[in-house]
């Protein structure tokens, strides 16, 4: 049998407009992945031991409050430090696209904004899960 | 001939026929239920002349950045003939936490104003003639009790009498819980210090003050139905004055001040049924629960505010006109204040431009529409009268189940509120995904190109300057002023008494946001949600 895709859903920083992140956890659950969320209020620090914990394939970021630029690099920087190169980060939200090939060139697989399709959402993770096994 | 859908259906997923006739609103009492504009149960509108008599209040969301970046706004919005003033607070105020606060890191200033001690205040209202404003409101809950202490401070110190001032805070916190998630203890005590400004407000004479207004509008914006939106919001009013008469602060005391927060989606008849079902409920739920027998508790004040999540980032203009479909249907369900998005909301704070022509649409309604001449000049349409008492058989049968698991806060604790967002949410996503919905310049008519817009940056130095404020406050300030007036909060928090007075000393004493929630957090704890979806 094929292993369950693990995607960890998490909301760094303060903001708490979690509409977006809980209907992409349920397209993911619903497509078949085995889906992790965190709840609010996560630190840099506690988003990546989660993805640690759970050992997850893909991490998912939801950030509307405008804090990107400084919650991502931190996070992207925190699982560098602990070996977590090859587990790709999605970020959704609401990211002008101007910081966009920024967050991109630090780290980020992909930025999904306001629009994004759930059937695009679950495609895209399918992908990185499947280049993600090829690629030791 | 053939329709463009198999079924047609409202938000709440009930039957909407093809015509409406008079065997539709022929129930025994529905013309009681009707009633006439000014009188029980309100349906109709709170005031007789309604718009005839005053223009609702025009209100704009502003705030961010600095406190002098903010001021400047206010002094701009005010020559421009606003008249309703609305404070949006960053993360870390509203959470409590100081700008220089591990956890505040990069949200200083973000999505609103830092507070983060009375000082901030003081320049924020630098130069405001309070004659001239009608209404200042500001998105404070877990922190809306010390919002309201901030400004009594800052009124004694300046020698105003705070009666004087008419300050609408939001202050309701359960709804955070289930929607905007910025809370900080756990529900039980936050509902105690809620209410702690309600009954302040009642046994100080703060007559012009709203000291809550029970928000249906981020439960909406959660993904809720409409039905979903009244009964939840109702279910927390429930709690809160429930709170209020344990204490022995009579309905008839503090209810007339309490106003209802709701979304003005695009929805349109939809959204004219909601605004006077909301009425309706209320004024029975007040005389038949809460045996309240004044005319002006039971007439429901609202405060509405067009809905953000129904605007687009897609061809963004678009929401120019969403916008004056949403205010229209506001005013003709007989709203008192409506706040109006501008187009750009669904990528940031407002440019001022954008926020120009969002109050300029308000004007154009007011004034050019015509449809402030007649009251309720939809009332007693079939349709509208139809879908008004199918939706208000909707929020009373969700009222019933909610008080079957035992009220509000079990639902929150549970995630049944949580849960039930979730689950519209996603029904409402598949349906757009599959284009069943359409949304114009999303799942249809897209452009090839999109236009670029122009947006607001907050000052990417204002965080520093922030941090330094405060840390230069800390050491300016007397300390030992500072620990008493700590020291005397905790103990009223532990003793369960309520808080306000001394939460009054503690901003005099300029302690900061941070000391006066974190000395809060660790007599009540903090509340972590249980992340279901």
């Amino acid at each position: 049998m094929e292993k369950r895709i693990r995607v960890l859903l998490a909301k760094p920083g303060l903001d708490g407009h979690d509409r977006g992140v809980r209907v992409v956890a349920r397209a993911l659950r619903d497509a078949g992945a085995e889906v992790i969320y965190t709840g609010l209020h996560q630190t840099p620090q506690q988003v990546v031991d989660a993805a640690l914990q759970e050992d997850a394939d893909i991490v998912g970021l939801s950030i509307l409050s405008g804090a990107h630029n400084t919650l991502v690099p931190e996070i992207l920087e925190l699982m560098k430090a602990e070996g977590m190169n090859d587990v790709p980060v999605l970020l959704g939200g609401t990211i002008p696209d101007d910081d966009r090939p920024g967050l991109q060139a630090m780290g980020v697989a992909a930025v999904l904004g306001p629009g994004t399709s759930m059937r695009e959402v679950v495609k895209l993770v399918r992908e990185l899960a499947a280049r993600r096994q090829v690629e030791p | 001939m053939a329709e463009t859908l198999e079924k047609f259906r409202t938000l709440d997923n009930d039957p909407l026929k093809r015509v409406y006739t008079p065997a539709d609103v022929a129930a025994p009492g529905a013309e009681d239920q009707i009633g006439m504009p000014g009188e029980f149960p309100f349906t109709r509108g709170i005031h007789a002349e309604m718009y005839r008599q005053k223009p609702w209040i025009m209100g704009m969301y502003s705030g961010a950045g600095s406190a002098e970046e903010t001021n400047q706004r206010f002094h701009y919005l005010l020559s421009q003939g606003q008249t309703g003033f609305s404070i949006a607070l960053d993360l870390p105020t509203q959470m409590g936490y100081d700008p220089d606060d591990p956890m505040s890191k990069g949200e200083v200033g973000k999505v609103g104003v830092s507070l983060a001690s009375l000082e901030d205040l003081e320049r924020l209202f630098d130069g405001i003639p309070f004659e001239k404003v009608r209404q200042i409101r500001t998105t404070a809950n877990a922190i809306g009790p010390l919002f309201a202490a901030m400004v009594i401070a800052m009124a004694r110190r300046q020698g105003i009498d705070p009666r004087t001032i008419n300050l609408f805070i939001q202050n309701d916190i359960l709804k955070e819980y289930i929607a905007r998630g910025t809370y900080i203890y756990p529900p039980a005590p936050s509902v105690k210090h809620s209410v702690d400004v309600i009954e302040y407000c009642a046994k100080n004479g703060l007559r012009n003050w709203t000291p809550m207004s029970v928000s249906g509008y981020h439960i909406r914006d959660s993904g809720a139905t409409p039905a979903q939106e009244l009964a939840f919001c109702l279910a927390n009013t429930i709690a809160y004055f429930q709170e209020a008469v344990r204490r022995g602060v009579k309905v008839d005391d503090f209810a007339h001040n309490v106003w209802m927060f709701l979304a003005g989606d695009i929805n349109f008849l939809e959204e004219v049924a909601k605004f006077r079902c909301a009425r309706r409920v209320w004024s029975n739920l007040m005389r038949e629960r809460f045996g309240a027998t004044s005319s002006e508790t039971l007439a429901l004040k609202i405060f509405c505010y067009t809905l953000g999540g129904h605007l687009t980032a897609q061809q963004p203009l678009n929401n120019i006109a969403r916008v004056a479909i949403m205010t229209l249907a506001a005013v003709l369900g007989g709203v008192q204040t409506i706040a109006t998005s501008s187009y750009d909301e669904a990528f940031s704070t407002p440019t001022p431009e954008a926020a120009t022509i969002a109050l300029r649409t308000q004007q154009i309604v007011a004034h050019e529409s015509g449809v402030t001449g007649t009251v309720d000049a939809l009332g007693g349409s079939w349709a509208l009268e139809a879908l008004t008492n199918q939706l208000e058989e909707r929020v009373l049968a969700i009222l019933e189940v909610v008080e079957q698991k035992g009220g509000a806060a079990a639902c929150i604790e549970s995630g049944y509120f949580q849960q039930a967002l979730s689950k519209a949410a996603y029904q409402y996503q598949c349906e757009v995904d599959s284009g069943e919905r359409v949304l114009v310049g999303v799942n249809a008519y897209q452009a090839s190109e999109e236009a670029k817009i122009p947006m607001y940056r907050p000052n990417p130095d204002g965080e520093r300057r922030q941090v330094a404020a405060v840390q230069a406050l800390r050491s300016r300030r007397d300390n030992a002023a500072v620990e008493a007036a700590l020291a005397r909060l905790e103990q009223a928090a532990r003793r369960g008494n309520n808080t306000m007075e001394s939460l009054i000393d503690c901003a005099d004493a300029y302690a900061t946001t941070g000391d006066i929630c974190g000395t809060l957090r660790g007599v009540w704890g903090r509340y972590r949600d249980p992340a279901v979806f």
